[in-house]
């Protein structure tokens, strides 16, 4: 009997054993996204990563980095020269020269909202999964900053600064090229733009004017502007659907976009919507930023349509160009995009530099 | 040794009660719903997307290049009445080759059932009295001026129209409003798929055809080269959209 009790004392300790140690391990600060209330009741949750949680001190460190031209070869370029909060973190030039001097062939993409991309495919073509993964192309793209990631963890460990940052942020001191891009997601996590004229008027805290209403409506019907089919509706604040569309820009590629991607034909020609808040601030246009006002745009849909074998089927009256808007109807319409737009978030000092 | 022996054997018997018990299995089961489909008995997933290689009952090759399309309100009826509702509803896409298989949170006990039924798309009360963040991300939604609530179906391509012209169309399926009058008049275009009797012993899949050409068929020969674009608020299309999705739906097998 003794013996028994003996073999329970023992499985006793050894389970007890089996509990997690508590060691003093370094925590940063959790800062969890602040969801705008509209987002939390009509659209599924925003997608963090487990392995990248928000915190203060990463956030922090993303934004530093994010200004700082330390990540370009030769020191003259940041992330925030490309993509400017004024306009909202997107390039006012049609297409952006990177520290040589060379151009690329499309138009920066603005950067708000980016938790809310469910499929997480991010660039103009999608090829890059998550935002983590984004961020390590512009650092050594030849026709961005140039550099290599091998350098800019050496200029960041010998820098005054960040090696003690890294370890607020991840709890090391030890920089490598994952934690730089893990912190620079965090922080464009946070960009999150929820307070247009439209939000408000959502909310009922503003009133449309009868042209921004009339706008809204042409937005709606599927006779006219039937925009809402690829960029949502007053019930999916992000204002695109984070999908791939050819929308008849062109007959014929000479940038196969998705479908250099995917290596399907049937991909070709085809971009990411892009959100439709902040056009007011995001000129020029398209993936090649080839219109350079919003008129334009309009025009491309009412009476400018190429046809292609991927064109997009809700491209409707194609033969014709388009649906055809009266000038009226795409003055209004115009109105109802720009009431999208957020002056608080281009303004808001938690995302400039300072 | 000798000392090991009674380790090992309270050992084994403590592993042994960590099984998980069996013992409700014989009175309630989990269904599965299987979402495949054809267009006239040859299969169709979306590796056949995007080519032309279909031909309507009105003559007109077609492809397709997306479908997606919502089932709800599935319901297990017995013979005395006796009905049981599974929660939730599920959204078939078969585009992106998700949600071909649903299984609904609720169990259902063993027996006969007279009739097993779901809903193509959602009834009144689902579709104006909920809001669901997932189908609001997936731009499901139909705007207020069509009626609001959320679509049933989305099914788009191309076809060759008369002048030999590929051109695209989208058939979208929604509650059928018309607003030429004075007042909104609306007709209902949701429908019951009935699955007939089944007996459920055991966990159950249920294997659901949907063949496409249907859509385009029976009683409603579809003309694409009239009706092909802006659907949603043309009354009679949504009409013969719901007419001709009578005999769209089928039961394959269940296999449990």
């Amino acid at each position: 009997m003794f013996k028994w009790i003996s073999y329970f004392i023992l499985l006793f300790f050894i389970c007890i054993s089996c509990s997690n140690e508590s060691v003093n391990e370094y925590v940063p600060t959790p800062s969890p996204l602040e969801i705008p209330p509209f987002f939390q009741d009509n659209i599924l949750a925003p997608v963090i990563p487990t392995n990248n949680p928000q915190t203060v001190e990463g956030i922090a460190l993303g934004k530093k980095l994010f200004f700082d031209p330390i990540l370009s070869a030769d020191n003259t370029q940041a992330c925030a020269d490309c993509h400017a909060p004024e306009n909202a973190f997107s390039d006012a030039d049609r297409f952006s020269d990177g520290i040589d001097g060379f151009f690329g062939n499309r138009n920066s993409m603005p950067l708000f909202n980016l938790a809310w991309n469910y499929d997480e495919k991010f660039f103009w073509d999608g090829r890059s999964f998550g935002i983590e993964h984004q961020a390590f192309q512009p650092v050594i793209d030849p026709l961005e900053m140039h550099n290599t990631w091998v350098q800019v963890e050496q200029k960041l460990q010998q820098h005054i600064e960040y090696p003690n940052l890294f370890e607020q942020a991840f709890g090391t001191s030890t920089i490598d090229s994952t934690l730089v891009t893990k912190a620079i997601a965090q922080f464009e996590r946070t960009l999150i733009s929820s307070n247009s004229k439209f939000d408000k008027h959502l909310l009922n805290e503003a009133t449309l004017t009868p042209e921004e209403l009339n706008g809204f409506n042409i937005f709606m019907d599927e006779t006219k502007g039937d925009c809402f089919h690829c960029h949502g509706s007053d019930k999916n604040p992000l204002w695109t659907d984070n999908m791939f569309h050819n929308n008849g820009l062109d007959a014929t590629f000479t940038d196969l976009g998705l479908g250099k991607i995917t290596g399907d034909p049937a991909d070709n020609g085809k971009f990411k919507s892009p959100s439709l808040r902040n056009l007011a601030f995001t000129a020029p246009y398209m993936h090649d930023g080839r219109f350079a006002t919003l008129d334009d745009v309009i025009s491309h849909y009412s009476e400018g349509l190429q046809n292609s074998p991927t064109i997009d089927p809700l491209m409707k009256k194609v033969a014709q160009g388009g649906v055809q808007l009266s000038a009226q109807d795409k003055a209004d319409l115009k109105t109802f995009l720009l009431s999208l737009s957020d002056f608080e978030f281009i303004n808001n000092p938690a995302f400039s530099n300072q | 040794m000798r000392n090991i022996f009674p380790i090992l054997v309270f050992s084994f018997i403590t592993l042994l009660s960590c099984g998980s018990d069996n013992d409700d299995e014989v009175s309630q089961a989990n269904v599965t719903f299987n979402f495949d489909h054809n267009w006239d008995a040859s299969p169709v997933t979306n590796s056949n997307f995007n080519t032309i290689q279909y031909t309507n009952a009105n003559g007109e090759e077609l492809s397709i290049t997306k479908l997606r399309y919502l089932i709800s309100n599935i319901t297990f009826q017995k013979s005395d009445g006796e009905t049981f509702v599974l929660d939730g509803y599920n959204l078939v896409d078969v585009t992106n080759n998700t949600n071909l298989s649903f299984t609904p949170t609720t169990t259902i006990p063993t027996g006969t059932y007279s009739k097993v039924l779901f809903t193509f798309g959602f009834n009144n009360d689902a579709n104006y009295n909920n809001n669901y963040p997932d189908l609001n991300s997936a731009t499901w939604n139909v705007p207020s001026i069509l009626g609001g609530g959320y679509h049933y179906m989305q099914l788009e391509g191309k076809f060759i129209d008369n002048t030999t012209t590929e051109t695209g169309y989208a058939y979208h399926a929604i509650r059928a409003l018309d607003n030429s009058g004075a007042t909104q008049e609306f007709q209902d275009t949701f429908f019951e798929v009935d699955l007939g009797e089944v007996t459920i012993t055991h966990n159950a899949t249920f294997e659901i055809d949907m063949n496409i050409a249907e859509w385009f068929k029976n009683p409603n020969t579809w003309d694409l080269n009239v009706l092909n674009n802006m659907l949603m608020p043309n009354f009679n299309a949504q009409v013969m959209m719901s007419q001709n999705g009578q005999n769209v739906f089928s039961l394959n097998t269940v296999n449990q």
